[in-house]
């Protein structure tokens, strides 16, 4: 879900590595500390001072919003899920059980983009009591537990165990869900019918979900969904990074050395030269 | 200007429409209308943060042709990037020659990125015919070396863009400037090489096939 406005760019803000890390470990500026978590994660800074600056973060407890919310946890684990260390593994599992909902949803986040399947047991308790159990937190936009992040780190992960939890979720009644579970659910079995589940979503009334089923059709790289993810009435620059994900699952398996087109691999070129 | 009533009446159902929907609707029946009256609200629609709405209008304006272009180049919009790369869309879309300064300028400097790249592949669909050719031989040399300035960008997709309008700036160049052409097939096997992204070097490889296909005796050092 990173760059998911895709108009946001490097605003010319020229932190050095060491003045991000010094930013992140201060107590006094809570908004440097927050944007240097981000900063960090946002330049893929791996060393071994900026990972542990972020793990310490993970444990702050200075920071906290007026709901009671973590922010610099949440921004430390959406930095380390971009940083490929898998030492934030188990930190990130113990994420999961916090009782702040968006610190659990970037954890589960960065797990995914981490590809360390022992955290798979973890989240799949995240989806315990179904979709039964799995409604709105009164008075809160959210679930009581960050279903669609779950779910997709599940299909990411490959866990095959999950496929009878999460396919129930194909039925919850939160739209977004619903994808969740026909990504995973796709990536899971490779059976077409989740992918056209997302399909039909491209056609759907909301702006904003017809997006949601774009980003999920280019992640699960959805071969036969070009035509309709060109057709979708959406911005341009969310459909050409759908079809990206279409083009590079097109390409799996090709070695880079000598780089062959076949025709799938053309047609979605050329859909993306209609949309430039 | 007189407008005709038919117009006129497509024109107000752009400006009534009351749901996304209703204003696409609407918006492709005007475009439809192919009527010089209907660009100054074809080119209002591109500012509604509606993206439907917004490829119909361009759509429309394309249609429109040449006559599109004083409006547009006139009403760009410096504040609103995203009805900015609508506009620029339909520019390049055009291919009028009268947009070239303003698609230089936008494919080399502009802040957004859907501009950069809308610019990037106007820039290789400029009608040359219309220009005398003098005018033409430098204003292809400055294209050119703006779209290879523009392979440096940052974002894929500029970069993406940038190859397109190499591509079919050298199909319109590959009888008349050799000179060009061996500039651009080096650039595209370069960053075949070097371009860090999958997509990209994809679409250089696409494009370098098609290249080749018109030159078979050009450049085949690979």
């Amino acid at each position: 879900m990173e760059e998911l406005d895709p108009h946001i760019e490097g605003n010319g803000n020229s932190l050095t590595v060491e003045e991000a890390i010094a930013n992140l470990q201060q107590k006094e500026d809570l908004g440097q500390r927050y944007y240097a978590a981000w900063w960090l994660g946002k330049f893929r800074v791996n060393s071994p001072e900026a990972i542990k600056a972020l793990l310490e973060a993970l444990e702050d407890e200075e920071d906290r919003a007026p709901d009671g919310g973590y922010p610099l946890r949440r921004n430390a684990a959406r930095a380390l899920g971009k940083l490929g260390e898998r030492r934030a593994v188990p930190p990130l599992i113990r994420c999961l059980q916090f009782p702040d909902f968006y610190v659990r949803e970037a954890a589960a986040q960065a797990l995914e983009m981490l590809g360390d399947k022992s955290c798979i047991p973890a989240l799949r308790c995240l989806l315990a009591g179904g979709v039964a159990a799995a409604t709105q937190v009164p008075g809160k936009p959210h679930l009581v537990q960050p279903y669609e992040a779950v779910i997709e780190a599940l299909g990411t992960l490959g866990a095959k165990g999950a496929i009878e939890e999460i396919e129930p979720f194909l039925e919850h009644s939160f739209p977004k869900v619903q994808y969740a579970a026909a990504r995973a659910m796709y990536q899971l079995t490779g059976n077409g019918v989740y992918g056209e589940i997302l399909v039909r979503a491209l056609g759907g009334e909301e702006l904003q979900l017809r997006r949601s089923a774009l980003i999920d059709l280019g992640a699960i790289g959805y071969l036969p969904a070009g035509e309709a993810i060109a057709e979708t009435l959406a911005e341009n620059s969310l459909k050409l990074i759908s079809l990206k994900g279409l083009l590079e699952s097109s390409l799996e398996g090709n070695c880079n050395e000598t780089l062959t087109l076949l025709p799938e691999s053309k047609n979605i070129l050329k859909l993306m030269d209609s949309l430039l | 200007m007189i407008v005709a009533d038919s117009t006129q009446k497509l024109i107000e159902a752009v400006e009534k429409a009351d749901s996304a929907e209703g204003l696409l609707d609407a918006v492709e029946a005007l475009s439809a209308a192919r009527d010089e009256a209907a660009i100054p609200t074809l080119i209002e629609v591109l500012r509604f943060n509606n993206p439907g709405a917004a490829v119909a209008a361009v759509e429309g304006l394309i249609d429109l042709q040449e006559v599109a272009v004083p409006h547009l180049l006139q009403q760009i919009d410096d504040y609103n990037y995203g009805a900015r790369a609508w506009a620029i869309r339909a520019l390049a879309g055009i291919g009028d020659p009268a947009a070239l300064d303003i698609l230089l300028k936008a494919a080399s400097t502009d802040f957004s990125l859907s501009v950069r790249r809308a610019a990037a592949r106007g820039l290789g669909n400029i009608r040359w015919l219309l220009l005398d050719s003098q005018k033409a031989f430098l204003a292809q040399s400055e294209v050119l070396d703006t779209l290879l300035l523009v392979c440096q960008d940052g974002e894929w997709v500029v970069r993406y863009a940038a190859v397109v309008g190499l591509e079919s700036l050298a199909n319109t160049f590959a009888d008349s400037r050799s000179d060009l052409m061996d500039k651009i097939l080096q650039q595209c096997q370069e960053m075949l090489q070097g371009d860090p992204e999958l997509v990209v070097r994809a679409r250089i490889k696409m494009a370098l096939e098609q290249l080749e296909a018109i030159l078979p005796l050009q450049n085949n050092n690979k």
